[in-house]
């Protein structure tokens, strides 16, 4: 196995808002150097939590209550706002699910894209705006110029997710963390941005957490998965023996839940609900025992 | 098709005409489009994003008004009915929204938003008996019969769902159209609808539309599928048959675009020729 990048060690959180309800619970990851690693899951699961941890921008009501997250040799959950605000945006980027949102709309492109190259990459004006046009290139934008000159609403969706994944491979970041990126998106478009993704990945060695609730997506991006479910890891492993062969009856139950066109009556299995019974009966020995350390 | 309950023939839909005294055409939406469906047929409506297949379910709902064209159902040609004439086929044409908690009044019970209706089109005599058509509807779309004093925001979405589901199949309606009802759910709830509302077409013979960016929730439902470009149809079929062999370049690059949950390597690398179009 190459170095490490990223070590998530018995990340735990809480809710403080819900009677400090479990929302991480003990979740252990490890991403390589170069490696795509998906984190998939329903709604509610902690996808979007564990994201925000590596991030630093856990919202208010969420508390992390225990464990670490290694990169590059620090604890980030043990670094001031200063020295993580070093981090962020050059070592560690994010391409955000809703690309309409993700933009100040009363900025041109030009103007959101060079800030980070100047701040983190100590840039001067000219020297950004000639990198932002060529990294519009890398992804494949045809007409730089006209891109750069735009504001976010005259860009389709497709081409604003193009600009945030440019925008964020630009600084050569070490980890790039993508949360649902092409949830938003067309089948086809969606496609592009995937294979868009994995060649800046290939090129820069950048390590990827690919955040989805979709199956298809991780299975053609991620080197290794974690399914999660309740804030829980409950398979880990690479993609070909998660997808191929699961060996949780959570993961199995996902699958055949899973609609595909290659299968007419597929999609319509829901969970059964003795598997859910068996997760929550696991979820609740495991707040016992956690609670049980706590207090022992 | 000789038994279609609703078909549409030659429907051009154009919006803003005229606008904003800028002159010239106003934008087409949808250039002479036809469609049937049959009796107890469900029917899927695919397309990307501004394809026209949500403005296509709208007129035939006549929820707007063609510019040319015409929609018939069950005989009778109501491409231009007014309001008033319009009114009892309200019942009998039904649909069910993409977002149930913004087509979900938040200040009603489901209770309220149940039976309004109910009374609406005189299908129970009071409010007692409209209240023991609501308890059976919960039944069978799977809601506890409580459900009948929660607000909406007080619901999973699923549960709005199947709210949203019962809602439109308490009036017995011929025709229900739903347009993109399971894209905001878990692939879980999503096959809990979708199995739901395959049992309740095929129970009570009912016509769907079905309306969705998802090829993959289309097959595992419908009978036929419409695949939908730039305002227009680009391929009709059985899904056995559009789906094993399309005969559009573009119907097979939206299926190829489709990841499936295995791994192939090769699939990121392969491209075609019309991809680099679409952005």
């Amino acid at each position: 196995m190459s170095a490490l990048r990223l070590a998530i060690e018995a990340l735990s959180a809480i809710s403080l808002r819900d009677g400090n309800r479990p929302i991480l619970r003990r979740v252990s990851l490890a991403i390589a150097v170069g490696e795509v690693h998906g984190v998939v899951g329903e709604s509610g699961a902690g996808k979007s939590t564990i994201a925000k941890a590596i991030l630093g921008i856990i919202p208010s009501q969420v508390r992390v209550a225990g464990g670490r997250i290694t990169f590059e040799g620090r604890d980030l959950l043990a670094l001031s706002t200063n020295e993580l605000r070093g981090i962020l945006g050059r070592d560690i980027a994010l391409v955000p699910q809703d690309p309409s949102t993700a933009f100040n709309p009363s900025r041109r492109i030009d103007a959101q894209m060079t800030d980070g190259l100047r701040l983190k990459r100590g840039f001067s004006a000219k020297e950004a705006r000639m990198r932002a046009r060529a990294l519009l290139e890398e992804v494949q934008i045809r007409d730089p110029e006209r891109v750069l000159n735009s504001y976010p609403h005259q860009l389709s969706g497709g081409m604003r997710q193009r600009v945030l994944i440019a925008a964020a491979f630009g600084l050569e970041p070490k980890l790039v963390i993508a949360d649902e990126p092409t949830t938003a998106l067309d089948v086809t478009v969606q496609k592009q941005i995937l294979r868009l993704i994995r060649a800046l990945q290939e090129r820069h060695g950048t390590s990827v957490l690919f955040v989805s609730h979709d199956l298809g997506v991780v299975a053609k991006i991620c080197d290794r998965l974690s399914v999660l479910y309740m804030g829980k890891v409950v398979e880990q492993g690479s993609t070909a023996d998660v997808l191929a062969a699961p060996s949780n009856a959570y993961t199995k139950a996902l699958l055949a839940a899973n609609p595909r066109y290659d299968r007419p009556d597929s999609g319509l299995e829901p969970t059964p609900p003795e598997v859910i019974a068996a997760l929550r009966a696991e979820i609740a020995a495991f707040d016992r025992g956690a609670r049980q350390a706590e207090h022992g | 098709m000789a038994d279609a309950l609703l078909a549409a023939r030659g429907l051009v839909v154009s919006y803003g005409a005229g606008r904003l005294g800028r002159g010239g055409s106003a934008p087409v939406i949808l250039h002479g489009v036809d469609i049937a469906i049959g009796k107890g047929e469900t029917v899927g409506i695919v397309g990307e994003s501004g394809c026209g297949k949500t403005t296509l379910g709208r007129a035939l709902l006549g929820l707007v008004t063609p510019s040319a064209g015409t929609v018939v159902f069950d005989g009778r040609n109501i491409t231009a009915l007014d309001e008033r004439a319009r009114r009892p086929l309200r019942r009998r044409m039904q649909m069910i929204f993409q977002d149930p908690m913004s087509s979900l009044n938040p200040r009603r019970t489901i209770g309220q938003i149940l039976t309004e209706p109910i009374l609406l089109h005189g299908l129970a005599a009071n409010r007692t008996a409209a209240i023991s058509l609501v308890y059976g509807v919960l039944d069978r779309v799977g809601l506890l019969r409580h459900t009948i004093e929660r607000y909406s925001f007080e619901l999973s979405g699923g549960q709005r769902q199947r709210v949203g589901i019962a809602r439109a199949v308490v009036l017995r309606p011929d025709f229900v159209l739903a347009d993109e009802i399971v894209s905001g759910l878990d692939v879980s709830t999503q096959a809990q609808v979708l199995r739901l509302l395959k049992e309740l077409t095929s129970e009570m013979h009912l016509a769907l539309a079905f309306i969705s960016h998802d090829l993959s929730v289309i097959r595992s439902i419908c009978h036929r599928v419409v695949v939908m470009r730039d305002g227009g149809i680009v391929e009709q079929g059985s899904c056995g048959d559009v789906f094993s062999a399309p005969q559009s370049a573009y119907t097979r690059m939206l299926i190829d675009a489709i990841p499936l949950p295995t791994v192939d390597s090769g699939w990121l690398g392969r491209s075609t020729a019309e991809t680099a179009t679409t952005i």
